[in-house]
């Protein structure tokens, strides 16, 4: 459990995000930055056109395995140089950003099956988020329920943040997050934002104040603060009242049941949210 | 979205609906095809064809695969359907799926590894073979108008391609056929001789047997056949299709898939079917990878037939013909045939026994029990030649034999006969340390070589008893323990 992974991908701007993301993370933790590139064959549709003939002739098997193939090694060896040198580039810019020990990876693999091979020596994993469309958008939720690690969302590049938000309700999850926080090197000397959305009855004041101490105790400065509505609207507004660079909540608290019947906030908040997320598992 | 519903449908929108049409286009004249050889109507393999292929879309462990009615599992129920008519066939559909999906649950789609290369190539040829010899009937006793139109279909089917590959050459075949024989008013059989077709959408509708023994006794003998046929031919199809895209399926899945497939299939008005090797070959060959191909060929089917049901009605069956011997010819796995000279002779006989047992019985369970027996029988007599016995004076009056290599069923006469009873000796020592005793059979050899020597009066010292039969026991657990292997074969 010790390297930031970065996940880089082709879409726009966001390698760069990406990377200038995973250098600050790295600094700060001081932990080897590895970027990596997935090679997900099923990513790469067929573009040539096949032949609507539909006739099969004598060996038509062994003839089509052989064109298959063919046409796999060809896309693969693309694919392959291609990743090879956006992970060049972002190995360049990660140096530029004076990350901690950064090095690259290239894997062919299923996206989500290979960070789950990489789970045991992850310490972080920084994704860049995108719509549904782009290939690194499909992955992004079940990414978020496969693993056990925290997860650092970004579209942009979090280089000098200074404060961060925090969303606690009280479960198990946003207890084991803010524990996290309190812990982690990661985001030490930046100023907090403590949210907590509910009613205000003695029990929930009392479990701020809790959250709070351990916060302050652990040597941030601390701006708690309880509000009554609906979890996510609120947490989207203060994101605005405080300028805040920084989400940080705990992810997927419920069972899938539960999140095909009511919604989960940590999906709406993926999709909604602009600032970076950390999400902690 | 989740992603493995967006690869498994979405990923590759404009092949699969393309590919979709194509294989829809093909499967309408082997539906009607295989109708002809179960007895049945050709409505009964088109609803067939549509129920399993839409199902198998949704339930099935192998995206990209064809699954409808069948020549093989038509040639099964050709006796149940001239014996006890059509609703038993039903009722047999239903026990068919009810036995492929328990199949499933048991995980007997893992019995596959036992079934060798050579075995599946077999199977595959054999196939081919059936699907050609069920087009002789509508070749034998007919005017010299059908041979010309067969051979016309054929040339068109081969060389279409040449000219364009953007449009199906069997599709094009079958449409100038039936124009030619319509404009010409040629006396010759059409597919509306063979039975009715669909007019509408099939509709739900329970077996009309009695519920009781009598009913299940006559459908079981065709229903167990029925279900392994199937099952065998969707595995082997799922490994073709497996190797042609270079991507994992389910094999169990795809049992319970095919399971279900045949239950609503019986209980639409279809006959049972199971995967098509040679469809699900023109599907990946036409760019089909996702459920979605599969699912647009079964919907595009019904669509065309009960739309068109005047016009296919028309269709010569001479064009079918043309389709099938297309198919057949596909399906043959021709490499086979070069590899026979290249391949031991061991390889070559379990094939072609495959293929003559299929041949002369019409059903490919049998086929594939012998093929799967014999490539036993000759992996055995193979691995029996890993026997040295090696003998040496290492006293006066004394020989020491040293046992290398395995000793089971197949090799324990000869590893009797290695020993020398008649000698003059006063002592034996048998070193089985580098031994391996597979069974009972290897246990009570040596008994017998110990005995022997004890009856000549020789004493007789065994060293290394317990490393050599230490391969008996059933479950050496290997699997939780990696250095057991190393243990046990490097003694």
């Amino acid at each position: 459990m010790s390297k930031v992974l970065a996940c880089i991908d082709g879409t726009g701007a966001l390698p760069e995000a990406v990377c200038d993301t995973a250098a600050w993370a790295s600094k700060r933790l001081l932990a080897p930055l590895c970027l990596l590139h997935v090679l997900d064959r099923r990513e790469f549709p067929i573009e040539q056109d096949a032949p609507l003939s539909g006739t099969i002739g004598l060996g038509a098997r062994e003839a089509l395995l052989e064109e298959l193939a063919e046409l796999d090694a060809k896309r693969a060896k693309l694919a392959r140089e291609q990743g090879r040198l956006m992970l060049a580039a972002a190995l360049e810019r990660a140096r530029e950003d004076e990350a901690f020990e950064p090095s690259t990876t290239q894997r062919h693999d299923d996206f989500v099956n290979c960070l789950q091979e990489m789970q045991p020596e992850t310490r972080l994993l920084i994704l860049g988020k995108g719509s549904h469309g782009d290939s690194l958008g499909v992955h992004i939720e079940p990414t978020i329920r496969a693993l056990h690690r925290p997860i650092l969302l970004t579209d942009k590049a979090l280089v000098e943040p200074a404060r961060f938000l925090l969303a606690f309700d009280g479960s198990a999850t946003s207890r084991k997050a803010l524990q996290m926080v309190a812990e982690s090197p990661l985001l030490k000397g930046l100023s907090c934002t403590l949210i907590m959305v509910g009613p205000s009855t003695y029990d929930t004041r009392k479990e701020l104040e809790g959250a709070e101490q351990r916060l302050v105790s652990a040597g941030f400065e601390v701006d708690a603060q309880l509000l009554a509505g609906e979890a996510d609207e609120i947490i989207l507004q203060q994101l605005e009242i405080t300028s805040a660079d920084l989400l940080v909540m705990g992810a997927y608290g419920h069972s899938r049941i539960r999140h095909l019947l009511v919604g989960s906030t940590t999906s709406t908040l993926v999709r909604r949210c602009s600032a970076p997320l950390l999400l902690l598992r | 979205m989740n992603p493995s519903l967006h690869y498994n449908w979405f990923s590759n929108i404009r092949g699969d609906i393309l590919s979709g049409l194509v294989v829809a286009l093909a499967l309408i004249p082997e539906a009607i095809a295989f109708s002809i050889i179960a007895g049945v109507d050709p409505k009964v393999g088109l609803y067939a064809s549509f129920c399993i292929a839409v199902v198998t879309a949704f339930a099935g462990g192998r995206p990209g695969m064809i699954s409808a009615a069948t020549g093989a599992m038509a040639l099964l129920m050709v006796t149940l359907v001239k014996e006890h008519g059509l609703e038993y066939l039903l009722a047999a559909t239903l026990l068919t799926g009810v036995f492929q999906i328990l199949a499933g649950y048991l995980r007997l789609g893992s019995l596959m590894r036992f079934v060798s290369r050579s075995v599946v190539t077999g199977f595959v040829n054999a196939l081919a073979i059936l699907i050609f010899m069920a087009q002789l009937p509508e070749l034998i006793d007919v005017t010299w108008h059908v041979y010309a139109m067969t051979a016309a279909g054929l040339v068109i089917i081969y060389t279409f391609p040449l000219l364009t590959n953007k449009i199906p050459s069997p599709l094009v075949c079958i449409l100038l056929l039936t124009a030619v024989s319509m404009v010409m008013g040629l006396d010759i059989r059409t597919v509306g001789d063979m039975g009715e077709l669909p007019d509408a959408l099939p509709i739900f509708l329970w077996p009309d047997v009695p519920l009781n023994l009598e009913t299940l006794w006559i459908i079981l003998p065709y229903s167990l056949p029925l279900a392994v046929v199937g099952l065998l031919e969707s595995l082997m199809t799922a490994t073709i299709v497996d190797e042609l895209t270079d991507t994992p399926s389910d094999k169990n899945r795809e049992c319970k898939g095919q399971g279900a497939a045949n239950i609503v299939s019986g209980l639409f008005g279809g006959m049972a079917g199971c995967a098509m090797i040679g469809q699900s070959v023109i599907n990946v060959k036409s760019g089909g990878r996702t459920r979605l191909s599969t699912l647009i060929a079964g919907v595009v089917l019904l669509i065309l037939v009960v739309f068109l049901d005047e016009w296919v009605s028309q269709i010569p069956m001479a064009a079918l013909v043309a389709v099938m011997i297309m198919v057949s010819i596909g399906t043959f796995s021709w490499e086979s045939i070069l590899n026979l000279k290249k391949y031991p002779m061991s390889t070559n006989i379990v094939m072609l026994v495959t293929v003559a047992v299929v041949v002369a019985t019409h059903n490919l369970a049998y086929g594939v029990f012998a093929g799967v027996l014999l490539a036993s029988l000759f992996f055995a007599n193979k691995i029996g030649q890993f026997l040295f016995i090696g003998k040496k004076q290492s006293a006066p009056n004394e020989v020491a034999y040293t046992v290398v290599g395995q000793v089971f069923f197949s090799s324990s006469d000869k590893f009797i006969s290695a020993f020398d009873f008649k000698a003059d000796l006063d002592r034996v020592v048998i070193d089985l340390s580098r031994a391996h005793f597979w069974d009972i059979t290897a246990v009570s050899a040596l008994d017998k070589v110990v005995l022997k020597f004890r009856r000549e009066g020789i004493e007789v010292e065994v060293i290394g008893m317990n490393e050599a039969s230490a391969t008996i026991v059933d479950r050496f657990s290997v699997h939780d323990k990696p250095e057991a292997i190393d243990e046990l074969m490097g003694h």
